[in-house]
């Protein structure tokens, strides 16, 4: 980075620290906040969408839709993410894959499955083996996220249908006498009252994501916390012109100061929100009790 | 007569096709980045090591476009066998359990010595608490010894870790990996003697990929033959044996 670190051996103090700190790796370190903050920014509102379709398809009157929406909520909140982050993704790249083989490669003649094996054509790569680096990385991106939303979305569904519960009922009675359609009730009085019961649950969710993204690496991409582990890591003169001993306390240190700092402005905002959301309704937290 | 010429030519045309796609596919080679010497990031954060090196001699012999993506270990089987990338190389051991779920090819390693790591001189490792990364030949190992108590890490890191703050008596593993560290530290040493384990080093493939497979086995025979291999094992892991 700087002119001075060609030869860190021979540097110390700040000159030393500014080029340990400017490193290639540290450079991946510091993007994966970026990484993180995306990640974060793309999932809750695509999570919270899942909820919301779960929630009413929960609450739904048809029964085949109700089935759906309760197995959605039951078997995601059941399944360890851990275990939902190895299976589910694997099973999902391979479904993708499996489209595409039937697409592109209509003369394909071997099983899909070999043993243990998942074989397709190299067309139907997802994606194609050539592709540079940073197309996985998207891809792989794009499915973490995908499963976070769906993982989320399951606990999130369960706060919103419980939410939905919990709105009075002399109001729906009140929209009911006054000739509302059981959609305009929906839309009109019980979506815009039930959000003050959800907060403190989605808050809770939201805090949650913020501290799961270590699972990100199961999927090859790579985030703050690997990056902390690795480069804290104590490295010998042999593999690195920046030897140094055990440091991980002070990455999970900086970690610490990222993930409070991160939880102060979500309360802060969260607690806006919900003066927002409580203006004029019937609670305690409302005015107009 | 017709026939058969037509049936050679289409032959010769589906071969010839077939060839021209495998030479314009990348192979990924998977690693896990956190295991010097054998493979590690360095300053830039690139793969380096002695994977490194040799893999991407083994990719130039066999004409091969090769690119390294890093894995977590525990998921690097797995990822391997569903398609994320078409070869390990990630310092792991031939074992029989392995070779139940993916092919390796001939070993580009002996079998590896491992040693025990540990603040004590005079630790007893058969009845002592001892550290290694989960889902290693090492793990396995201790796992098999009666009097010891095993605690699995995720990251060869933790397992060194675990020894310096005292939560495990003495650590296994790879003796390549332990040297340079216990060598920078003067409160870790080395107790008994080496520890053999495994089949060597070898890459691992998908079952299903022995085309593939076959073209490193050349690769890894010729480096075996004019001695580059030697060469290598010698700069990157002065305790182990050259073939």
């Amino acid at each position: 980075m700087f002119a001075y670190c060609t030869d860190p051996a021979s540097l110390d103090g700040l000159a030393w620290l500014a080029c340990y700190l400017t490193t290639g790796k540290h450079m991946a370190f510091y993007a994966s906040f970026g990484t993180v903050m995306l990640l974060l920014a793309v999932t809750a509102p695509t999570a919270l969408l899942f909820g919301f379709g779960g929630a009413v398809a929960a609450r739904a009157r048809f029964l085949p839709v109700r089935m759906l929406g309760k197995t959605y909520i039951a078997i995601v909140r059941s399944v360890p993410d851990i275990a939902f982050f190895l299976f589910f993704v694997i099973a999902l790249d391979q479904g993708l894959e499996y489209l595409r083989l039937l697409a592109l490669c209509p003369d394909w003649d071997q099983p899909v499955r070999q043993g243990n094996d998942f074989v397709v054509c190299s067309a139907a790569k997802l994606p194609s083996n050539s592709a540079p680096q940073w197309v996985h990385e998207v891809y792989g991106f794009l499915l973490a996220m995908f499963t976070f939303a769906i993982v989320f979305g399951a606990f999130a569904a369960n706060v919103l249908f419980g939410a939905m519960m919990a709105v009075p009922r002399a109001q729906i009675e009140t929209a009911e006498a006054y000739g509302m359609t059981r959609a305009q009730t929906f839309r009109r009085i019980l979506v815009p009252q039930m959000w003050v019961y959800a907060l403190p649950g989605l808050s809770n969710l939201w805090m949650v994501l913020v501290k799961a993204t270590p699972l990100l690496f199961l999927l090859g991409v790579e985030d703050i916390v690997y990056w902390a582990r690795e480069l804290g890591g104590s490295v010998t003169p042999r593999f690195s012109d920046y030897p140094h001993s055990d440091w991980r306390v002070w990455y999970f240190l900086a970690l610490l100061v990222f993930y409070l700092l991160l939880t102060r402005v979500s309360e802060i905002v969260l607690e806006r929100l919900m003066k927002r959301l409580t203006f004029g309704q019937a609670t305690t937290g409302g005015m107009a009790a | 007569m017709k026939t058969i010429l037509t049936a050679t030519a289409a032959l010769a045309l589906g071969t010839g096709m077939a060839l021209a796609a495998e030479h314009s596919a990348t192979v990924r080679l998977g690693t896990e980045g956190a295991y010097a010497p054998y493979n590690f990031l360095d300053d830039d954060g690139e793969v380096a090591g002695f994977e490194r090196q040799l893999g991407d001699e083994l990719c130039a012999r066999a004409e091969l476009t090769c690119e390294w993506v890093t894995n977590d270990w525990d998921s690097i089987i797995p990822n391997l066998v569903s398609g994320n990338y078409d070869a390990i190389m990630a310092g792991m051991s031939i074992t029989d359990e392995r070779d139940e779920v993916i092919d390796f090819s001939d070993p580009y390693t002996q079998p590896d010595p491992s040693v025990y790591v540990s603040t004590m001189d005079d630790v007893d490792v058969e009845n002592a608490v001892v550290a290694a990364q989960s889902g290693t030949i090492q793990a396995g190992h201790v796992a098999s010894m009666e009097g010891a108590t095993l605690v699995e890490f995720a990251t060869p890191e933790e397992t060194v870790a675990a020894v310096r703050n005292g939560e495990a008596d003495a650590v296994l593993a790879d003796k390549a990996f332990l040297m340079p560290i216990v060598e920078n530290e003067s409160e870790l040493s080395v107790v008994g003697d080496d520890v053999l384990l495994g089949g060597g080093i070898g890459m691992g493939f998908r079952e299903s990929d022995g085309e593939l497979r076959e073209k490193f086995n050349a690769a890894i025979q010729s480096m075996k033959d004019d001695g580059s291999l030697n060469a290598l094992i010698e700069e990157w892991l002065p305790d182990g044996a050259t073939f």
